[in-house]
């Protein structure tokens, strides 16, 4: 194996060479390799978040109508590091009354819960933090951890819209946590195993092909797990002023921002790894530095999609969310799950063509019968009328021929 | 190991009593959750992951989260005045150590006290094999379907005292 194909592993390898020349034993060889290869996969996300905020921010721009940060170097590529620099030299401020501990502790939180899910991500054949058995399990808990971070914030602020912010953030997560697992059985029964390395090598056939409802159902989901517009009512900043973050200042505040920016690519990671066969891809078994090109490519097609959605979809209210998700991607899940198991075991495993033909038909069977209940449901629902006649914001002042208008 | 092993223990047993002694609800609760996750890195010592993961998923992202998500609704500042024990706590507390040096007393009685369990073949934690013992007539399904009957029922009787009643209805 060659530099160019497998670099990572070169590099350990030689490594190890080198040590043990020096004459250290091989657990002290092992030991030394665990801590650099800790720290790197903890410290790349982080100098890669710096990246993905200038990139969401030039993409917002455009969406916009604006061009997004231009003045720093080229393309305003330096703009993060010039914002970083800045939100270091700010003061903290912690306010009165706030629960110090959950305070302080909160962003730490917050961040440590995304970086660990890198852990147990594969980035490509031969490069993985590690190859747990439980990966995918894993990323939930981890997940557990972050919304205990944000509910640290909001209680601990000693601040109304920060609580506020923490009730939402509850409901938030909680109840989209519950699509979320049952559409994570999906992936894991095609594979027959928790492990995300496995789901990532057993997919011959990508995942999406087989469930592309529960692809979806999942991307929405991660949306809303991130709580990445439209789903952001934690920090409707109309309504919260910023949500569970609104008393943090400086670096504390900057850690939320890191989170929230490097969720998403993490969720962009996971949903590939999960759904869109990982690092697979032609030649990298072979050459594994390729599969880590693939994953990153179809990562950035993801990412792309939830900031394409981040920047057109107005917020939801929290009733609408609720219903969403109770009334429509809970039962949804529920039903393509049962509907994908039985599938899986009737058609037989080597006829590629027929099972994605057959999961593709039964899919869009249940997405149609999904559809048309919705609408009759909300056909039914009429919108409750107040009083007779309808009244109006209208200015008093306003003369209008119009019966239910203003003073005519 | 040992090590870890005393070091966790240490802090779960702290984090569990200052759980039960703290004065605002609010820290009991997440002391609970750095007790629950003290529990969950033992289960990790032991090399049983799916536990370990488990254990964080259910207790502290669920319970934990909706035992705060309680707190929360009620009034902001739980926090506890007064006497923090009872008026015959040293009666209890000899009681229980003298139940607890029995126990001890008991247990180094017991020949296999000392004996070291072997360690696990590869491959013993095998998720497959877990969950065909929870479906398994021979094996775990009565409890198992016990349990779930009895979640159902939960979930039954939590509908029934949060749905609204119908003006006219008791």
């Amino acid at each position: 194996m060659s530099f160019i194909a497998d670099p990572i592993n070169f590099i350990a390898r030689w490594l190890t060479a080198v040590l043990t020349g020096w004459g250290a034993s091989a657990s002290v060889t092992q030991l030394i390799l665990f801590i650099i290869s800790a720290g790197l996969l903890a410290m790349g996300p982080l100098v890669f978040t710096i990246l993905l905020i200038w990139v969401e921010r030039k993409i917002g721009g455009r969406f916009q109508d604006r061009l997004g940060p231009n003045r720093l170097g080229p393309w305003g590529i330096f703009q993060p590091i010039a914002d970083m620099l800045k939100i270091f030299t700010k003061e903290y401020i912690t306010p009165i009354g706030a629960d110090k501990v959950p305070f302080n502790l909160a962003p730490i939180l917050a961040v440590a819960a995304v970086l660990a899910v890198w852990a147990v991500i594969p980035l490509a054949s031969t490069v993985y933090g590690v190859n747990l058995n439980v990966g995918a399990v894993y990323i939930l808990a981890v997940g557990a951890l972050g919304e205990l971070g944000f509910i640290m914030a909001g209680l601990g602020s000693n601040n109304k819209y920060a609580m506020l912010g923490g009730f939402r953030v509850v409901a938030n997560l909680i109840s989209y946590e519950v699509p979320m697992v049952v559409i994570l059985l999906i992936p894991i029964m095609f594979s027959g195993s928790l492990g995300m390395n496995d789901i990532a090598s057993s997919q011959t056939t990508w995942n999406v092909f087989l469930a592309p409802l529960a692809a979806l159902i999942f991307f929405i989901t991660q949306i809303a797990e991130n709580a990445r517009a439209p789903f952001d009512l934690i920090e409707a900043d109309s309504e919260l002023v910023a949500g569970f973050n609104v008393e943090y200042s400086g670096l504390k505040f900057g850690f939320f921002y890191v989170a929230d920016f490097l969720h998403s690519a993490t969720a962009a990671l996971v949903f590939s790894t999960l759904f869109l066969g990982g690092w697979r891809g032609p030649g990298a078994e072979t050459y594994p530095v390729l599969g880590f090109v693939y994953l990153v490519i179809k990562s950035a097609i993801i990412y792309f999609a939830i900031l394409h959605i981040r920047f057109t979809i107005p917020r939801f209210r929290i009733d609408q969310m609720m219903n969403f998700n109770w009334k429509f991607l809970t039962p949804l899940s529920l039903v393509v799950l049962v509907a994908t198991a039985v599938l899986d075991k009737l058609v037989p495993i080597g006829q590629t063509l027929l099972r994605v033909g057959v999961m593709w038909a039964a899919n869009l069977l249940i997405w149609l019968i999904a559809d048309q209940i919705v609408k009759r449901v909300s056909k039914r629902q009429a919108v409750p009328e107040v009083a007779q006649p309808r009244p109006l914001a209208r200015p008093p002042q306003v003369k209008t021929n119009d019966a239910t208008g203003g003073e005519a | 190991m040992k090590l870890i092993f005393l070091l966790t223990a240490l802090v779960t047993v702290g984090s569990a009593i200052a759980t039960v002694s703290a004065r605002k609800i609010l820290h009991a609760a997440l002391w609970l959750v750095l007790t629950l996750l003290g529990v969950a890195v033992l289960f990790a010592l032991l090399e049983a992951s799916f536990f370990a993961v488990v254990q964080v998923l259910v207790y502290i992202g669920a319970i934990s989260i909706l035992i705060i998500f309680a707190v929360m609704l009620s009034r902001s500042s739980l926090v506890d005045e007064g006497s923090q024990t009872h008026r015959r706590w040293w009666a209890v507390a000899i009681v229980l150590l003298a139940v607890v040096i029995a126990w001890v007393a008991a247990l180094s009685l017991w020949p296999n006290w000392s004996t070291v369990s072997a360690a696990l073949p590869a491959g013993a934690g095998d998720l497959a094999t877990l969950g065909k013992q929870l479906v398994d007539p021979n094996g775990y399904l009565l409890p198992f379907e016990l349990s779930s009957i009895l979640l159902v029922a939960a979930l039954v009787g939590a509908i029934y005292t949060a749905v609204e009643k119908k003006a006219g209805q008791a």
